[in-house]
């Protein structure tokens, strides 16, 4: 798909309406990528100019920064603020929950202030704003699904009803787990767990989430977080057939419904 | 005699409150032992904290039937409390219920309010008692409280009961007295002569103000110190997104001279420490965080690490920032100032592998009803493991040479970051 860069738009004298600020795993992960083609598809639908930073981008330094090392963090906080400030950005929209939390409350302190958006409410004010419609045949409608509470979005950032108003926007029922907003149980990522083994314990953390998932009896489970996503995957993936669901992120599901 | 009474009594007081005070001024010194920290912003939005955290006690309502139990032996304790006044100045004139003639039906009002709330705390406390002792409620049995913590909490609940046993015996043997709960002890004292009725209620006042007077200062020692820390600890609350980490400008100024050489000030000051190893590390905030923990065990509970067995609690990590610190304290009562005793909270109190569980979800911090966060003494001292100690489990260590080299957590080529676009 054509997507122009930051650099693309300055070449042409142009400034796009807002940056899509894609991530590492948005950018590299296989299954992420899929989320970030569903979103950028969206964009073009919905008539939004965008742009992305390509390879002037880098991590946000939130997985450093949690592990403890704030050098890092710093480090690569200094080297995207110059890149962003450089282009003189004022609007970010990106569909990873770690990246806005850095972006939005961690850099302003190193002189970094720009507009961030999540994805889910970006993508719920294109609905109220009717620049998204969707297609005749609504194949959500009607159907189950449950929303996992992103930490970093959720706790983190208090944004809860975004995600479920742009479900419910495509009538879906909406199911809510054992522990849903602000009692959220965590996929297990978050704390750059990510990036290591768990400690030892009687259960992992993702297959606790997958169970209380899966006793909704849902047809989807829908994620806002690339790594939530993954962590969820993987604990249904270990459970019996009949009960696996597939799990969707937000935009993926909007990009099939839209016109 | 009456004489005697009186004096006895104005001394025992004068104690009371001079033993209070100096260890709460000892605590209030321990605080101060953490680093400053500024918190001076948004002064509405922190008296609003006061109102609906601490007074309001609205992070109990997540549990209703617990925050009303709760809130019955909260609003008696403090009310009831009204009537220490009269008790205290009763007991140093020698007088007898010294308000009663000015107030008249009103203090019949008063007292007979004072029952009924005294009532409702020793339901409660009952209630709570069995909690922890016969329901056995999954937080109150968890292996943090063994020992000292799990006596403290029965402790604090039975001295109540009593306390407000004594109370309402007190009233009941007064032969001048009718109040709404009293009354229905009275049969007890009926068939005994007046100067043994007497005699009750007179121990009975005794016992009871020498109880609130114990309690008082058991108070400093116990979990029970959130009824006073509450407040401030709601006061000073973090007004920012709980996904905030804190800035650390010296890091900042360090990457900010290193890549700006122009910009660094010749007259470069000694490194300082970097994240906590122990206690004198943390914010004074920590600390009092610390001191406020009632040790009620939601945010373990609702912790991730913890409900799926790993190591970490968050109300350990509360717990043993106040052990370390109360040990920090004794050791510089002992020599002055503090001299190096070979331990730290990091290591000593708080492991490695406890640390290493936390998935930063913030659920802890959520759910803390007195606005604690275990969350950033923890984000502190993995600072100091990984900055001070290089101490990070290898995948770490890979995935901090993958962003330095890679500008990624993983090991992909910076030019495939785009690659998506041509897919």
């Amino acid at each position: 798909m054509k997507v122009s860069t930051m650099a693309d738009f300055m070449a042409r004298g142009e400034k796009p309406e807002v940056l899509f600020w894609v991530g590492c795993a948005g950018s590299f992960d296989q299954r992420a990528q899929k989320i970030t083609k569903a979103f950028a598809t969206i964009l073009d639908k919905a008539g939004v100019q965008y742009a992305i930073l390509g390879k002037e981008e880098a991590c946000t330094g939130d997985p450093a920064r949690r592990a403890g090392n704030e050098f890092m963090f710093q480090m690569m906080a200094y080297q995207n603020i110059q890149v962003l400030n450089g282009y003189e950005i004022k609007k970010i929209v990106t569909t990873c929950p770690h990246c806005f939390n850095t972006l939005k409350n961690e850099y302003p302190a190193l002189g970094g202030n720009y507009d961030v958006i999540h994805h889910t409410t970006f993508l719920q004010e294109l609905i109220e704003q009717g620049k998204i419609k969707f297609t005749d045949s609504n194949e959500w409608k009607g159907k189950s699904i449950t929303y996992h509470d992103s930490c970093y979005l959720g706790r983190a950032n208090e944004i809860y009803e975004a995600p479920r108003k742009v479900l419910e926007s495509l009538e879906m029922e909406l199911r809510e787990m054992k522990s849903c907003k602000s009692k959220g149980l965590c996929c297990g990522a978050g704390g750059a767990q990510m990036f290591k083994e768990e400690e030892k314990g009687d259960k992992r953390i993702n297959t606790e989430r997958a169970d209380e998932a899966i006793e909704t009896k849902s047809d989807f489970v829908a994620s806002a977080c690339p790594f939530c996503n993954t962590m969820l995957t993987d604990g249904i993936k270990n459970r019996p057939e009949e009960v696996k669901t597939e799990v969707l992120d937000i935009a993926e599901i909007i990009a099939q419904a839209i016109q | 005699m009456a004489y005697v009474a009186s004096i006895l009594f104005t001394a025992i007081t004068m104690i009371a409150f001079f033993v209070f005070f100096k260890k709460l001024g000892k605590i209030g010194r321990n605080i101060h032992l953490g680093k400053p920290f500024q918190i001076n912003d948004q002064k509405g939005k922190r008296l609003q904290n006061v109102l609906l955290l601490a007074l309001g006690q609205r992070k109990m309502f997540r549990n209703p039937l617990v925050a009303i139990l709760h809130l019955f032996v909260y609003v008696g304790f403090i009310i009831i409390n009204i009537e220490l006044l009269e008790i205290i100045i009763d007991g140093i004139a020698g007088t007898h219920r010294i308000f009663k003639p000015y107030l008249g039906t009103f203090y019949d009002f008063l007292i007979n309010s004072f029952e009924i709330l005294a009532f409702l705390v020793l339901v409660a406390c009952v209630v709570f008692l069995a909690r922890r002792n016969i329901v056995r409620i999954k937080r109150f049995i968890s292996k943090d409280l063994e020992g000292w913590p799990k006596s403290d909490a029965n402790a604090i609940l039975i001295i109540e009961i009593v306390l407000m046993g004594l109370f309402l015996t007190m009233n009941a043997a007064d032969a001048e007295a009718n109040y709404y709960i009293s009354s229905y002890l009275k049969p007890l004292f009926s068939n005994l002569p007046s100067s043994t009725t007497i005699a009750i209620e007179h121990t009975a006042w005794w016992l009871h103000i020498l109880g609130i007077y114990a309690f008082m200062n058991y108070l400093p020692y116990s979990k029970h110190l959130h009824i006073i820390l509450a407040f401030p600890n709601a006061y000073y609350a973090p007004l920012i997104p709980k996904g905030q980490m804190h800035n650390m400008p010296s890091i900042q100024n360090e990457v900010l001279y290193a890549m700006q050489p122009e910009l660094a000030p010749t007259n470069a000051a000694a490194p300082e420490k970097f994240g906590a190893r122990d206690v004198m590390d943390l914010s004074w905030k920590n600390l009092m965080d610390a001191y406020s923990c009632t040790e009620c065990g939601r945010c373990s509970t609702a912790c991730p690490a913890n409900s799926t067995g790993k190591l970490l609690s968050p109300r350990k990590i509360m717990m043993d920032t106040r052990d370390r610190l109360e040990a920090v304290g004794k050791n510089i009562d002992a020599n002055k100032q503090f001299i190096d005793d070979g331990k730290s909270l990091l290591h000593d109190y708080i492991s490695v592998e406890e640390l290493r569980a936390c998935t930063t979800c913030n659920a802890c911090v959520e759910e803390c009803p007195v606005s604690i966060s275990p969350l950033d003494i923890i984000l502190e001292l993995r600072r100091s493991l990984v900055m001070e100690e290089s101490n990070a489990p290898s995948e770490w260590n890979g995935m901090f040479s993958n962003i330095e080299n890679n500008f990624a957590p993983w090991k992909f080529a910076p030019d495939d970051r785009d690659a998506w676009t041509a897919q």
